[in-house]
């Protein structure tokens, strides 16, 4: 299974009405931090499960289901955690 | 000392620690350099930075100190504030200057 299969299998239990991941490892491939071997993931996820729940926290129900991955098969996950209502009012974001 | 004592001293000695992969002048790994950009931008100039890579024991203490598996991991007046992503939210929605202003961080 691959990484982005196997992320999506786990954070099924967060019933997401969408999950996107991008695979950003190529882009890290060598630097100093990356040793470990894991991949960079870029992803966009929208449950209601994250309705009330402030963004550490949102982050946090990600990390908890994605378990022991984040520690071997992911080295870095950079996350959108939006809630259906917020999908639909904020589909854009500023790039820093 | 115990590796989460010495992490709970730096946290609260400081107004704004990050611990990072690099140093803010050379970050190692673009989520830190992200993290270091967003600070300066906000005008913080008193940031205590801890580089990660020079120190197997708080690299893997940090995570369990917040619970947060990822780096770079901010704390404003001891609280844990969050990761890049969460860092790069709350400065682009203003909640990052207010903390600060509210912490009086320079």
């Amino acid at each position: 299974m691959t990484v982005i299969d196997e992320i999506r299998d786990r954070l099924a239990v967060l019933n997401p009405l969408s999950i996107e991941i991008e695979d950003d490892s190529a882009l890290h491939a060598g630097h100093a931090g990356a040793k470990g071997g894991g991949g960079h993931y870029r992803m966009t996820m929208v449950s209601d499960a994250f309705i009330g729940k402030n963004t550490v926290a949102r982050h946090r129900l990600i990390y908890g289901a994605l378990g022991e991955l984040m520690r071997t098969r992911i080295h870095a996950l950079a996350i959108r955690a939006l809630t259906a209502e917020e999908a639909n009012t904020q589909p854009t974001r500023k790039e820093l | 000392m115990d590796i989460q004592n010495v992490i709970r001293e730096q946290v609260t000695n400081n107004s704004v620690v990050l611990y990072m992969k690099g140093t803010p002048q050379f970050p190692m790994c673009g989520f830190s350099a992200t993290a270091v950009q967003i600070l300066k931008n906000l005008g913080v100039t008193d940031l205590f930075s801890v580089n990660v890579l020079e120190n197997e024991d708080i690299r893997n203490g940090i995570k369990e100190y917040a619970n947060w598996p990822t780096i770079p991991q901010l704390y404003i007046k001891g609280e844990f504030v969050g990761g890049c992503d969460i860092m790069r939210e709350m400065y682009e929605n203003g909640e990052l200057k207010t903390m600060l202003g509210e912490a009086g961080v320079k």
